[in-house]
């Protein structure tokens, strides 16, 4: 239902005498017209988050990558602090409730 | 797919899932709040690949699911009785109404369009001027503007033949909803990512500071996920309670502000009934009275008696994540995807077919004859 799949804009025009901005969208080869009416800040070339014909997000290009990132953040953070960022891990199940 | 596959590499997933196993020291409930979020962790077998003492609890969060029984014979009501083009998004299509569904009404020759977006809805009157046309406007905060702008756009074409059908349904209010149960006990959340990119981020700070939960606002891809019940459990294992952004490539804090504009435009916020559940104090949207013209409900003032759920069917506590589906003694026997019992079991977002289509779980109960 809240299905939403990234896509790039190939080319933004108008509808509706000039009050409805447009997009032609390329999801991996597919080109899809989709509305730009919530989203008319996006420009030709950016990838939108694409909803039931509603672009509703641009990708941030350098969040997108910290998915890749966060782990080695944390792991660099555990290792530096062993037993320090989890002393959970030392302990034995149940017994450091903790709060 | 560009921002799509990479999100899916399996040799990060192992990352994930090897430093989830590190950190996990106690059990934990975390509830998946999105149907879509179910779908992908079921399909994408991430279930079986957590710790034993992770709980994943699947949420009310499939629009389809907890669309009240009355509001589909409402619809089958229009298309039958009063020759309106009655025009939905597919997945409605099966749900059990009380006497039957929108599919075997159309079946039985009522005007009954399968669409992928309102906008279409709006085309059709267009094209149609001697004919009713109504939108079947179901879904969460992510798809009420959309349903918000076909309005504005009949208005602005002057049509006197469109108007939307509205069941739309509230994410943060059936957080509380949840929380406030005695029954059920969560210990953090996976917030939907698509409903706050269109509200943003700011209405969970006060839910995790009430209830003392994580929530953890997630995408749909595999790594979205397991990093999104990584950092939950991190939270739960440190003792805290914060607002999360694991989405941040597509969700800003203040979500997307003219959506916003729009919603509020043509929707005002309503107590609703959740089907199988229970009504929840402004957990819903209706059509404003500047908008009337263009809601189905007061346009057709279609009155039917509130007819009672099937016995059989489990959904309500199955959406409060107190049953899982296969708990349910009809579960793959009586009901099925092909002839559901209940909603949960028609939508690919409800819990009980995601089980049913991807967990092996009816295979492993019937043997080898199990679909
Ligand atoms: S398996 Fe069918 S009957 Fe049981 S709770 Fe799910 S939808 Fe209802």
């Amino acid at each position: 239902m809240c299905l939403a799949i990234p896509g790039q804009i190939q080319e933004k025009y108008m509808i509706m005498d000039g009050k409805v901005p447009m997009a032609k969208v390329n999801f991996g080869g597919i080109i899809k017209e989709v509305s730009l009416e919530m989203l008319p800040e996006a420009r030709e070339e950016d990838y939108v988050l694409v909803h039931v014909g509603f672009a509703i997000s641009i990708v941030d290009e350098v969040e997108a990558m910290k998915v890749f990132e966060y782990l080695k953040e944390i792991g660099e953070l555990t290792d530096l602090n062993p037993g320090e960022e989890f002393p959970e891990l030392q302990q034995d199940d149940g017994k450091d409730s903790g709060e | 797919m560009k921002y799509l596959n990479e999100y899916r590499d399996p040799e990060q997933a192992r990352q994930y899932l090897d430093q989830i196993h590190r950190i996990t020291t106690r059990p934990w409930a975390i509830m998946e709040v999105c149907g879509g979020q179910t779908h992908s962790l079921v399909k994408n077998g991430i279930l079986n690949l957590l710790p034993e003492k992770i709980t994943m609890v699947h949420g009310p969060g499939c629009p389809v699911c907890v669309t009240p029984l009355n509001l589909i014979d409402k619809a089958i009501y229009l298309a039958e009785e009063k020759g309106v083009v009655l025009c939905s998004f597919g997945d409605m299509l099966r749900v059990p109404g009380s006497e039957k569904s929108l599919l075997e009404a159309k079946a039985n020759g009522a005007d009954i369009r399968v669409l992928y977006s309102p906008l279409e809805a709006v085309r059709i009157a267009q094209e149609n001027p001697g004919k009713q046309v109504v939108f079947f406007a179901v879904g969460f905060e992510t798809t009420a503007p959309a349903n918000a702008l076909s309005v504005i756009h009949a208005r602005r074409l002057g049509l006197k033949n469109y108007a939307i059908l509205a069941s739309h349904v509230l994410v943060p209010p059936a957080i509380e909803a949840v929380m406030s149960d005695p029954d059920s006990k969560i210990d953090g959340f996976l917030a939907a990512g698509h409903v706050c990119t269109i509200m943003g981020i700011e209405a969970y700070h006060p839910l995790a500071e009430r209830f003392k939960v994580p929530l953890v606002v997630t995408g749909f891809e595999p790594l979205d996920l397991l990093q999104g019940i990584l950092m939950t459990v991190r939270q739960l294992e440190n003792g805290e309670a914060r607002v999360e952004n694991q989405y941040a490539r597509i969700v800003r804090r203040e979500g997307n502000v003219r959506s916003r504009q729009v919603i509020e435009e043509v929707f005002e916020v309503s107590d609703r009934l959740w089907r199988g559940m229970a009504v929840i104090p402004r957990s819903g949207y209706e059509v404003r009275e500047t908008f009337a013209e263009f809601d189905a409900k007061r346009k057709f003032d279609v009155r039917i008696p509130e007819a009672p759920e099937n016995p059989d069917c489990i959904a309500g506590q199955i959406m409060k994540g107190i049953k899982k589906p296969f708990e349910c003694p009809n579960f793959g026997t009586q009901c099925t995807p092909v002839n559901p019992l209940g909603a949960p079991m028609v939508s690919s977002e409800g819990a009980c077919a995601a089980y049913y289509h991807f967990s092996g779980m009816v295979e492993q109960m019937n043997g080898e004859e199990g679909r």
